[in-house]
């Protein structure tokens, strides 16, 4: 029953194969199998599937059946360095780039005993809400035919969702966990700044720039937090905080926790499926028994402009590296300079090329106070909201995106159109704070629709707990026929 | 000396000038692994061995501090008598070259972890006060070679990554011997602080020379002219004078100097236009968001501060005060840790009865022509401090002239021997005994009666040559000052 096994949740998966009712190398075939069938959703860049099946075999010869994650085949965003697979970050510039060096958050998976499927689709650089800016192709959303799946966590996102990864690891620095999760019906976690390491992550935004979980349900997601998250001395943003056994403190009991409705989240043109929703997900904590408070988050409007200098301000520096002198892709030019400007022309995209030059015009001397300066002075005020808000509400419930999923190239040359997608989801990365998104319902067109849970920083399972009561409640089944295997 | 006289001075016709000089001194870091990474900084290696994939920028590689660099930042900080920041800020500057791997160099700029100190310099016309502006710390860049390959230009990153404070000086400085002096105290308060060798030959220490010029007695400072990157003090030396000279031809011909960064030429001695002010890069600083601010506690400074060592000037006031050797000595005696070191090896283990007179004398005197001669360092003596205290002792106690002590000096720099030894082994004792003296003076005058009769009738100079006969006599052992007594007495 191979294809029973790739609809399994992972905590399916575990149980069988800690019963001995399932094999690493009957699991990790059915996922390749699938993903074989699967070529048309374009979500690998680099499959890694005969060491995968030598990997399982291993495992299967002396299985350590107290792993949290034993055999299980697993496949990550391509922003995630791998040693010894290629990591490109969705760029042609890192096109050739084969790490030496393995990231923590990915360490820490393979510590648990999982196993290397191959690495995810993802938008270049992560810079992207669609998943159409990587270098190596569209990847199609499950759900319907030329729908993106977000971005920039795309390929990851309907990775879960086609069940062609149990679970899956993404990044996300203004929504790009969050935002695919809810485009494609799976859950996905944005930690808290400093939860877990950014050793060895393409860096798009440093400041911003998160690693989290994306899987099928609240529970899995929880078990994969709890693996992921580590205190890393090689990060000196890490934190040392105790950090919870996310998935074994799990409750559905959240009676008298206090939710936060924000009123500046109601934006102009919102879609009214989408206010619907967000009805309909208060209506849900209340029935679990939370009290509902209405709350003010002042700066909510100046989140988006914010981001869009404090993000390409930081990433037009990390990626200052990529100048073809000493790995990837380098262009043949006539002197240092000419050969600069030639290998990123050509190595990166344009959305890249977009965000590295205004992220250098906001840093330029004469253009920094009124811009880097003033946009650090809101993020910071806008953190002074949420703050304020947090000495009366345990969390905040939003919608996760201000509409469904949009079909592919729809949105392509609107880059403003495209950044408006991330509105709900910016601010909890300018504040640092953990956010979860939850598939909560479906649109007129039957595509999914997702509510995000924000919490205090260092507070993941509250947000968790709160997601999984939600999540019983609401019920939700994800309409998924298969369309791309013939 | 009048101060007149030691000030440096442009003068043209009718119009004299001052010259107004500061000093942006790059200084590595004493430290066993690099700012941000755990390579080694050892210098001399072969080219890419010691190079993290930090330090070469791979994707997803992070900085990590090196809290002994920022140790290291503190203690030179308290040495140069500066503010110490509980708070500062590593920005990234960012630019383009090859040699420079992130594309960035960390640095700090806002909020450097030094704030305002000042260093004393002793000049001949008496001590003079330089303040220093700011310390902070940053990565030094890789080196790119230019002349392995006609078409192609290496890049060796061995000291990418390397700690390196940047000591940026207030315009106090008004003339080529003012920077050297300044550079050779910052050198001397890092080496005692073990903070900096201050190799200049290895690049350990290399300056920013920033030079304007402004009539005499004027209070507005000129536009200054940058040269960059200059690494020994003679270098910076005639750096300044052509630059300050340039200066003032240009205003004398009533042209405006440009503000703008200059290479000094060594070989032509001269300084050349680099970039100017327009061409400036926008480095376009902002905070380092891989790094955290850097908070340094009271407690953390205090600690510090208890392990700083005497400095010059304290040790130079207490040699004065203890030893009672001249400012001037004091000074030589200070100026290097390790000289410092030898003369108070040598002081104790004289032991009680000591001459401290003497153990200078043969120090700057012998020992450094020696040192000089041989181009070593005091820390590599042929002779130890022990043995050059025993040596001094023999001399002092009388068992040697300080003739002797010098044919005993030399052969104990073959092998570091015991004086001693070499005075027993070799019979180099001083004949102190009067009745064999007496003999032997008695036998001279014999066999010379003519010139003691010459003696006696007033020819006063043949005293000398009864003195040269006695220690001939003797082979150079005997007690000079009971010659010159016994002969007084029988002549």
């Amino acid at each position: 029953m191979m294809s029973d096994i790739t609809k399994q949740s992972l905590s399916e998966l575990v149980k069988n194969i800690k019963e001995k009712k399932l094999s690493s190398k009957e699991i990790t075939k059915a996922f390749i199998d699938r993903s074989q069938k699967s070529k048309e959703l374009n979500v690998y860049i680099s499959e890694d599937y005969s060491s995968a099946l030598e990997k399982a075999k291993k495992f299967d010869e002396k299985p350590n059946l107290d792993l949290k994650l034993p055999g299980i085949p697993i496949a990550v965003k391509d922003l995630f360095c791998t040693k010894n697979v290629r990591t490109t970050a969705g760029s042609k510039i890192l096109n050739n780039f084969v790490p030496t060096y393995e990231s923590t958050v990915t360490q820490n998976i393979w510590n648990e005993g999982a196993i290397l499927l191959g690495k995810l689709n993802c938008d270049e650089f992560a810079m992207g809400s669609s998943n159409e800016t990587s270098f190596f192709g569209n990847v199609q959303n499950p759900i319907d035919k030329n729908l993106v799946p977000g971005g920039s966590s795309g390929g990851s996102a309907s990775a879960v969702a086609g069940q062609l990864t149990p679970i899956t690891i993404g990044t996300d620095t203004g929504g790009s966990i969050r935002q695919p999760a809810s485009f494609t019906g799976i859950v996905g976690l944005k930690p808290t700044y400093g939860s877990c390491s950014r050793y060895g992550i393409v860096a798009f935004a440093s400041s911003l720039d998160q690693a989290g979980p994306m899987a099928q349900n609240v529970k899995d997601c929880a078990l994969l937090q709890e693996i992921i998250s580590t205190y890393d001395s090689k990060d000196s943003t890490s934190i040392d905080f105790k950090r919870n056994e996310y998935s074994k403190e799990l409750t559905k009991n959240i009676k008298g926790k206090k939710i936060g409705i924000p009123k500046e989240y109601r934006v102009d043109g919102m879609p009214k499926e989408i206010e619907e929703l967000w009805q309909k997900g208060i209506q849900y904590a209340k029935d679990c028994g939370a009290e509902i408070i209405d709350i003010t988050l002042p700066h909510t409007s100046y989140a988006l402009p914010t981001y869009y200098i404090v993000a390409p301000a930081e990433a037009s520096s990390n990626l200052a590296r990529y100048d073809g002198v000493k790995y990837g892709f380098r262009a043949k030019g006539e002197n240092l300079i000419d050969m600069y400007e030639k290998t990123r022309s050509e190595g990166f995209g344009a959305e890249v090329q977009r965000r590295i030059m205004i992220g250098t015009y906001v840093l330029s001397s004469g253009y920094y106070d009124a811009y880097y300066l003033k946009a650090q002075r809101v993020r910071k005020l806008i953190k002074n909201d949420f703050d304020e808000v947090f000495k009366k509400v345990d969390a905040i419930l939003t919608p996760s995106t201000p509409s469904s999923a949009f079909k592919i190239g729809e949105k392509k040359d609107d880059p403003v159109s495209m950044y408006l997608n991330d509105i709900f989801t910016v601010p909890v990365n300018l504040a640092g704070l953990p956010g979860i998104s939850i598939p909560a319902g479906h649109d007129l067109k039957g595509y999914p629709l997702g509510l995000q849970i924000i919490g205090k920083a260092f507070d993941e399972q509250n947000i968790l707990n709160i997601a999984y009561a939600m999540e019983e409640k609401i019920g939700f089944k994800n309409k998924i026929n298969d369309w791309w295997i013939k | 000396m009048s101060k007149v006289k030691s000030e440096y001075l442009i003068n043209r016709k009718d119009n004299q000038y001052e010259v107004v000089i500061g000093l942006e001194v790059h200084a590595q870091v004493t430290s066993e692994s690099k700012l941000f990474s755990t390579s080694s900084t050892k210098f001399g290696a072969e080219p890419n061995t010691q190079v993290s994939l930090v330090d070469a920028a791979f994707p997803g590689m992070l900085p990590v501090i090196n809290e002994f660099c920022v140790k290291q930042a503190i203690k030179t900080g308290i040495g140069l008598n500066a503010k110490i920041n509980n708070r500062s800020v590593f920005d990234r500057k960012n630019y383009f070259y090859a040699d420079l791997p992130q594309g960035y160099q960390i640095s700090q700029f806002k909020d450097p972890i030094v704030g305002e100190g000042k260093v004393i310099l002793d000049m001949p016309e008496g001590q003079k006060e330089i303040g220093i502006e700011r310390l902070h710390l940053e990565q030094d860049a890789g080196k790119s070679i230019h002349d392995l390959d006609p078409q192609s230009t290496y890049v060796d990153l061995n000291r990418s990554g390397v700690a390196l404070m940047e000591i940026v000086s207030k315009p106090d400085l008004r003339s080529p011997d003012e920077v050297s002096a300044y550079i050779k105290k910052l050198r001397s308060i890092m080496r005692y602080l073990g903070t900096c060798d201050g190799n200049m030959q290895e690049g350990s220490l290399r300056a920013d020379v920033n030079v304007s010029v402004r009539a005499k007695g004027s209070k507005d400072l000129g536009t200054r002219c940058e040269i960059k990157n200059v690494n020994s003090i003679k270098f910076m030396q005639m750096a300044i004078n052509y630059e300050a000279n340039r200066q003032v031809d240009l205003i004398e011909e009533g042209k405006s100097i440009d503000q703008e960064t200059r290479l000094f030429d060594t070989r032509k001695n001269e300084t050349r236009s680099m970039r100017s002010k327009e061409d400036a890069h926008d480095y376009r600083y902002f905070p380092d968001p891989d790094l955290l601010p850097l908070e340094v506690s009271n407690e953390f400074i205090n600690r510090l501060k208890s392990e700083i060592p005497e400095l010059p000037d304290d040790k130079k006031k207490r040699f004065i005060k203890d030893f009672k050797v001249s400012p001037y000595e004091a000074n030589i005696l200070v100026s290097d840790i390790d000289t410092a070191k030898y003369f108070e090896e040598v002081v104790t283990k004289m032991g009680k009865n000591k001459d401290i007179k003497l153990a200078v004398n043969w120090i700057t005197g012998e020992l450094f022509a020696v040192l000089n001669d041989k181009n070593l360092e005091i820390s590599q003596s042929p002779i130890s401090s022990k043995n050059l205290a025993i040596l001094i002792n023999l001399i002092k106690n009388g068992t040697i002239s300080g003739k002797i002590a010098k044919t005993v000096f030399e052969i104990m720099m073959d092998g570091d021997k015991d004086p001693q030894k070499i005075v027993e082994e070799k019979g180099l004792k001083q004949q102190s005994d009067p009745k064999a003296l007496e003999a032997l003076i008695d036998k001279i005058i014999n066999d010379n009666r003519q010139k003691a009769i010459e003696y006696k009738q007033g020819k006063e100079k043949l005293f000398g040559f009864f003195v040269g006969q006695a220690m001939k006599a003797s082979g150079g052992k005997a007690n000079p000052q009971l010659i010159n007594e016994i002969l007084k007495k029988k002549l």
